[in-house]
C-alpha cells in the first residue's frame, strides 16, 4: 500500500513536470490550416507551409488536413465546426460563388479589399478573375493557384493511327465520332456525374460564347431560353459517343481509358496532365497533347483554390500573415508547380513549371477568363447540390426541355435568378 | 422484494444515463423535428444567428409533391425495394448455410467463421470491395472469358434499366396491390390455422381492396400533377450482393444458434412418428426458428432503411439508382446547405424506421407479460 502510494505520486510529480516543460516550451502563436489536401497534393502545402514558417518562425503550423472525396467530407467538417463556433484559421476553398454563397452570405467572412490595396494585388491578378472572386460589397479570398477547366487530352501517335485530328469544334468532333466507333475506340470517354457536369460546361461555353455564358451566371440568361436547351441537345448528342458505364468510373479511371488506347479524347481539368505526368508517366507533348475544349479556343475557364479570413478566427495577426505568404509571388511559384496548377499572379516566373502548366499559364494571361460551374466558381453550393440531379434526370432521359425546365427551377431556388 | 434504499440506488444509477439520453437523444429528435418546420436561414444556412421562420410542413409536402424532389421520391421507392430484397435474401442465405452447417462432420468451425467473417468489415471497406468488383470492364464480367465464354454484358451499377415502372402519381392504386397481397398471405395462414372468424375478416378486407384495384378508382386521386415514372433499378442488384454478402453470416450465426437450440427430443418424437428428415426440418425446426426471424428482420430491416456508407462506398453521391434517402439527407444538409430539408428527411426517416422497430417492441412487450 504504500508502495503503491509512493510509485503513484512519482508519477504524478513526472506527469506534471512533463507538462510545465512542454508549456513553457510551446511558441507564441498558432495558425490552424484547414485543407483537404492530402495524398499527391500534400507536399505542395507543406512547401508553402515550410515557406511561411521559415519568415515567421515563433508561430506553429497545424496542417488539419480531412482527406478524401475532393473536400465533400472536409467541407461537411468544416460546416460543423464554423456552426459550431469553432472556426480555424483560414480555410481552403474554391474562390467564387462556393465561398461567397456559403459563407459570405451569412457573414463568417472578413472583407479583403485593404490587404490587396497594401499588398499591390489589383495590379498583378487579371481582371477577369478579381471580378468573379468579389462582389459589390469586397473581395473575400485571397487565390492561390488557377486550374483550367477547358482543355482535351489525347494521345497524339493513337489519333494517328486512326486517322483523325483533334477537333476545334463539336460539330467536328461529332462528325469523327462514327468512324472512331468503327474502329471499337470510344470517341469521349466519361466518368461519374460531376465529371459529367465537367463536360457540360465546356459545352455550354462552346454552344454559348463567353458572354452568354457569364450572363446565365448573372442571372441574365434564363435557363429556359432556346440557347440554353440547345446547349442540353448538344450535349445529349456528344454523350452518345460516350462509355455506357461511365457512372462507376472516377476521372482517373476515364483518363486511363485514354492512355490505354480505349478512348480517344477526355475532358478534364488540368489536374489530369499532373495525374499522367508524375502517377502514369507519360510526358507533356511526347507522351500526351492537349488543346482547348472543342469551341472554347482563347477562352480560359478558371477555378481557384483559395484562402479567406473567417469573422472570430482565433489568430487573426498569424491568418494575415499567411493570406500575405501565399499571395506572393515567392509562395505561389514555390506551392504551384509541387500542386500541379499555374499561379494565378501575371508575374509568375514561369521557368520553374513544366511544358503543359507554361502553355497553361500562357493561354491564362492572354485569354477570356471565365469560371468553372462544376468546381465552384459561378455557382454556390446549394445550386451545384440540386444540379448534380438535374444532370442525372438527364442522363437517364436525355431530355433537353425537362432538363431546361429543372435546371430554371434550381436556379430560382438557389437565388441564382430573382 | 426490493427494499426502498435499493430502489432509490437504483433510480440514482439509472438517472444520468435517462439524463444523457434525454437530452442527447429525444431532445436533438425534437429539435430536428423543429427545425424541419422552419427554412433555417433561408440562403444563409451557416451564419452565426440565422433568420429563422416558421414555414409548417411545406418541407415536407414538398419532398412528396416537388418538382426537383424527384430524386427523394425515387430514394423511398430504392430504400423499399433494397430492404425487401436484402432482409428477404439474408434470411434465405443465413438459412440455407446454417443448415448445411449443422449438418457437417468436420469442418464446422472453419466454415463458421469464414461465413461470419465479411460481417466485421466496415460497410465503407465491403463498397469499396464490390464497387471494383462490379466495375462493368473487369471484375465479374471477365469471369466468363476465364471458360471461354464471351464476357458479360450487364452493367451492374451503372445500368439505367428499370423494371416494375409505375407512376408516382398513382402510388395508392399500388399501395393497395402490396396490402391486397400482405393480407391474402395472412389469410391463407389464418387459414391453415383454422381461426374462422378472423379469416372471415382478411377476407373481407381483401374484397374490398380487390373491388378498388379493379374499379381504378384510386387512380383519380393523383399525388402530383403529372406523370413521374419509378420502379425498380436493375443498379440495386449490385448493392444488394454486396449486403447480403455482408450480413448472411450474421444470420446464419443466429440460425445455427437456433437449430442447436432445438431439444434433440422432438426431432427424436418426430422421428418415432413416422417423419422423413425433410419433414422433421420443415415441421419442427422452421417453425422453431420463427422468434429469430422476427429478430433478425428488426435488426437487417433498420439496417436496410438507415443504410448509407454502403451506398457512398459503392457508387457516386450522384447516382440516382443506386441513391438512398440518408445519402440524399447528408447531402442536402451538408453539401447543399438545406438544412432544414435535411432535417425533414431525416424525421420521415425516424418514422419509417419506428414503423418497423415499435410493433416489435410492444409484441414483445407483451410478450413478456
Amino acid at each position: 500500500m504504500k508502495r503503491f502510494c509512493l510509485l503513484t505520486a512519482a508519477f504524478c510529480v513526472v506527469l506534471v513536470a512533463t507538462l510545465a516543460v512542454a508549456a513553457a516550451a510551446a511558441p507564441q502563436g498558432k495558425l490552424e490550416i484547414f485543407s483537404w489536401w492530402a495524398g499527391d497534393e500534400g507536399p505542395a502545402l507543406e512547401a508553402l507551409i515550410a515557406l511561411y514558417e521559415a519568415k515567421y518562425p515563433e508561430v506553429t503550423v497545424i496542417n488539419a488536413t480531412v482527406t478524401g472525396g475532393a473536400g465533400v467530407h472536409a467541407k461537411a467538417v468544416l460546416k460543423t465546426r464554423m456552426l459550431g463556433g469553432d472556426p480555424p484559421d483560414s480555410f481552403q476553398v474554391h474562390a467564387g460563388q462556393e465561398l461567397i454563397g456559403t459563407w459570405v452570405v451569412a457573414q463568417r467572412m472578413e472583407d479583403l479589399t485593404w490587404l490587396f490595396q497594401e499588398e499591390g494585388w489589383f495590379e498583378v491578378f487579371p481582371e477577369d478573375l478579381l471580378a468573379l472572386i468579389s462582389t459589390d460589397e469586397g473581395i473575400w479570398s485571397v487565390p492561390v493557384n488557377i486550374h483550367r477547366s477547358n482543355v482535351m487530352y489525347y494521345i497524339p501517335e493513337n489519333l494517328k493511327k486512326w486517322g483523325v485530328e483533334p477537333p476545334k469544334t463539336w460539330d467536328e468532333f461529332l462528325a469523327i465520332a462514327p468512324s472512331l466507333q468503327e474502329q471499337g475506340v470510344i470517341p469521349l470517354s466519361l466518368g461519374e456525374n460531376w465529371t459529367a457536369i465537367h463536360l457540360w460546361e465546356s459545352v455550354a461555353l462552346s454552344y454559348l460564347g463567353p458572354d452568354k455564358y457569364d450572363d446565365l451566371w448573372e442571372g441574365k440568361l434564363s435557363w429556359t431560353s432556346p440557347e440554353v436547351v440547345g446547349v442540353w441537345e448538344l450535349f445529349g448528342r456528344i454523350l452518345e459517343y460516350t462509355n455506357p458505364d461511365a457512372p462507376s468510373l472516377s476521372w482517373q479511371q476515364a483518363t486511363d481509358m485514354v492512355v490505354a488506347g480505349q478512348a480517344a479524347f477526355n475532358i478534364m481539368g488540368d489536374w489530369a496532365s499532373g495525374y499522367m505526368s508524375v502517377t502514369l508517366g507519360v510526358k507533356p507533348e511526347e507522351g500526351y497533347g492537349w488543346a482547348p475544349s472543342p469551341g472554347t479556343e482563347g477562352v480560359f475557364m478558371a477555378l481557384s483554390d483559395s484562402f479567406g479570413l473567417p469573422v472570430g478566427c482565433p489568430n487573426r495577426e498569424n491568418t494575415i500573415a499567411w493570406l500575405k505568404t501565399i499571395g506572393s509571388k515567392e509562395g505561389q511559384d514555390t506551392f504551384n508547380p509541387l500542386k500541379g496548377s499555374i499561379s494565378p499572379r501575371i508575374d509568375s516566373d514561369l521557368s520553374k513549371y513544366d511544358v503543359y502548366l507554361q502553355s497553361a499559364a500562357r493561354d491564362y494571361q492572354s485569354n477570356r477568363i471565365v469560371g468553372s460551374l462544376a468546381h465552384g466558381t459561378v455557382a454556390n453550393e446549394r445550386f451545384m447540390n440540386d444540379f448534380a440531379t438535374v444532370m442525372d434526370i438527364f442522363l437517364a432521359n436525355k431530355d433537353p426541355q425537362a432538363a431546361a425546365y429543372a435546371a430554371q427551377a434550381v436556379a430560382i431556388q438557389s437565388g441564382l435568378v430573382k | 422484494m426490493h427494499t426502498r434504499r435499493e430502489h432509490l440506488a437504483a433510480i440514482v444509477t439509472i438517472l444520468p444515463s435517462i439524463i444523457l439520453l434525454g437530452i442527447f437523444v429525444y431532445g436533438f429528435i425534437a429539435n430536428s423535428i423543429y427545425m424541419s418546420t422552419t427554412d433555417w436561414g433561408q440562403t444563409a444556412a451557416m451564419s452565426l444567428d440565422p433568420q429563422i421562420e416558421s414555414v409548417g410542413l411545406d418541407n415536407y409536402r414538398d419532398l412528396f409533391t416537388g418538382f426537383l424532389n424527384v430524386r427523394f421520391r425515387q430514394d423511398l421507392v430504392n430504400m423499399f425495394f433494397f430492404t425487401l430484397l436484402f432482409v428477404g435474401l439474408s434470411l434465405l442465405v443465413g438459412l440455407v448455410l446454417a443448415t448445411i452447417i449443422d449438418q457437417l462432420f468436420w469442418g464446422e468451425t472453419f466454415f463458421r467463421t469464414v461465413f461470419l467473417y465479411p460481417m466485421s468489415l466496415s460497410m465503407v471497406v465491403t463498397g469499396t470491395i464490390w464497387r471494383w468488383i462490379l466495375q462493368p470492364r473487369g471484375g465479374i464480367n471477365v469471369l466468363p472469358t476465364l471458360i471461354g465464354l464471351p464476357p458479360g454484358k450487364f452493367l451492374w451499377l451503372s445500368s439505367r434499366d428499370q423494371r416494375l415502372v409505375f407512376d408516382w402519381s398513382h402510388l395508392l392504386h399500388y399501395a393497395c396491390w402490396v396490402l391486397l397481397v400482405v393480407l391474402a398471405i395472412s389469410a391463407y395462414s389464418q387459414w391453415r390455422q383454422g381461426k374462422k372468424g378472423r379469416l372471415a375478416w382478411h377476407l373481407v378486407i381483401c374484397g374490398v381492396l380487390a373491388g378498388l384495384i379493379a374499379s381504378r378508382v384510386l387512380t383519380r386521386l393523383r399525388l402530383l400533377p403529372y406523370p413521374e415514372m419509378h420502379g425498380f433499378n436493375d443498379a440495386l442488384w449490385g448493392v444488394v450482393i454486396a449486403a447480403v454478402w455482408q450480413m448472411s453470416g450474421y444470420t446464419m450465426a443466429l440460425y445455427l444458434a437456433g437449430l442447436r437450440t432445438i431439444p434433440s427430443e422432438l426431432r427424436e418424437a418426430a422421428r418415432v412418428d413416422g417423419g422423413s428428415e425433410l419433414q422433421i426440418y420443415r415441421y419442427v425446426d422452421l417453425p422453431l426458428l420463427k422468434p429469430i426471424t422476427a429478430s433478425a428482420i428488426v435488426i437487417l430491416g433498420h439496417i436496410a432503411l438507415k443504410i448509407f456508407d454502403l451506398i457512398f462506398a459503392i457508387s457516386s453521391p450522384d447516382h440516382y439508382p443506386t441513391s438512398m434517402p440518408a445519402v440524399t439527407m447528408f447531402l442536402k444538409a451538408f453539401r447543399g446547405n438545406e438544412l432544414a430539408v435535411g432535417s425533414a428527411i431525416g424525421v420521415i426517416l425516424f418514422f419509417i424506421v419506428s414503423l418497423l422497430i415499435v410493433p416489435y417492441l410492444i409484441v414483445s412487450f407483451r410478450r413478456e407479460e
